[in-house]
């Protein structure tokens, strides 16, 4: 799921990259946006009570995770995301807790089974 | 009903989980102590888990493997610290190679495994401690759990609108 993504930072894992780019709220904001459609820098930085080159420099740190791509539109700059990143995140972040929820539940059904047959 | 809260604390590197069963202590207890049980829960039913050890007295060690949908083995151990039927249990959990060797270059997470009797029955609260913040990075994604969940949701729906993305 990761191999897509350049490795231009060693001894920084994809995943560490990922989570460190989403702990942001402007930049989920910004994926969840150009996940929609693709928007230009420019556009993105009207959005944002920020400065064009801060919005710039959040969507380098996105691109850099493999979060979104850019790609050159005459003079602009159009950003668009990048699902499978995104699906990946998703699926390790939620794994610990899935993990428990899953055991969880499933303590609850055997719990839930008449005594002798848990017993048994 | 189960109730269930999870709790990072980055801090002391832990993470709470909090469950409550309409059975007593006691009963709960068994899940844990009797291998036949804990092997119906401990693995997800796709890679379900096959307890070959476990000795449930402190510095007693356990070991299982579990069996993935391809045949494929993957190995755990735990060593238990604390036994206080049916109050609490105190265990380090690492990964094993699939005969059960102990993997030295993984590091291992210490749980502890609490009863309590609740109006529902039994409150379980399971607070496992990570050997490094990094551990509990890679195993919890720190810090995203609230931020993100409201966020993914959206993108789910975004993910059901757009098939074949």
């Amino acid at each position: 799921m990761y191999n897509h993504m350049v490795v231009d930072q060693p001894g920084r894992s994809d995943e560490d990259r990922v989570f460190a780019a989403l702990a942001d709220a402007t930049r989920r904001d910004i994926v969840l946006r150009v996940l929609q459609h693709a928007e230009t820098v420019s556009a993105l930085a009207s959005r944002y009570a920020m400065s064009f080159a801060a919005v710039q420099k959040h969507v380098a740190v996105l691109e850099r995770a493999g979060l979104v791509s850019k790609e050159r539109r005459g003079r602009e700059q159009l950003v668009s995301g990048r699902i499978e990143t995104v699906r990946a995140a998703a699926r390790s972040l939620q794994l610990y807790e899935e993990i428990w929820r899953g055991r969880i539940g499933r303590m609850e059904e055997i719990l839930a089974e008449p005594p002798g047959e848990a017993d048994a | 009903m189960t109730v269930l809260s999870t709790t990072p604390d980055t801090e002391a590197r832990t993470l709470t989980v909090v469950a409550e069963f309409a059975a007593p202590p006691a009963r709960v207890w068994q899940l844990w102590s009797d291998p036949r049980q804990l092997e119906r829960w401990w693995g997800p039913p796709t890679w379900p888990a096959t307890f070959v050890e476990h000795e449930l007295v402190p510095g007693g060690s356990a070991r299982y493997v579990m069996t993935g949908p391809e045949g494929e083995q993957a190995g755990g151990w735990w060593r238990f610290l604390d036994v206080d039927e049916p109050r609490s249990l105190e265990l380090e959990d690492g990964f094993a190679d699939a005969d059960g060797r102990p993997s030295t270059d993984m590091p291992t997470t210490r749980m502890r495994m609490q009863l309590e009797e609740s109006e529902a029955g039994t409150r379980m609260t399971l607070v496992s401690q990570f050997a490094s913040l990094e551990q509990m990075e890679q195993l919890t994604s720190m810090g995203m759990v609230e931020g993100l969940t409201e966020a993914l949701g959206q993108i789910d729906e975004l993910l059901a609108a757009r098939p074949g993305r």
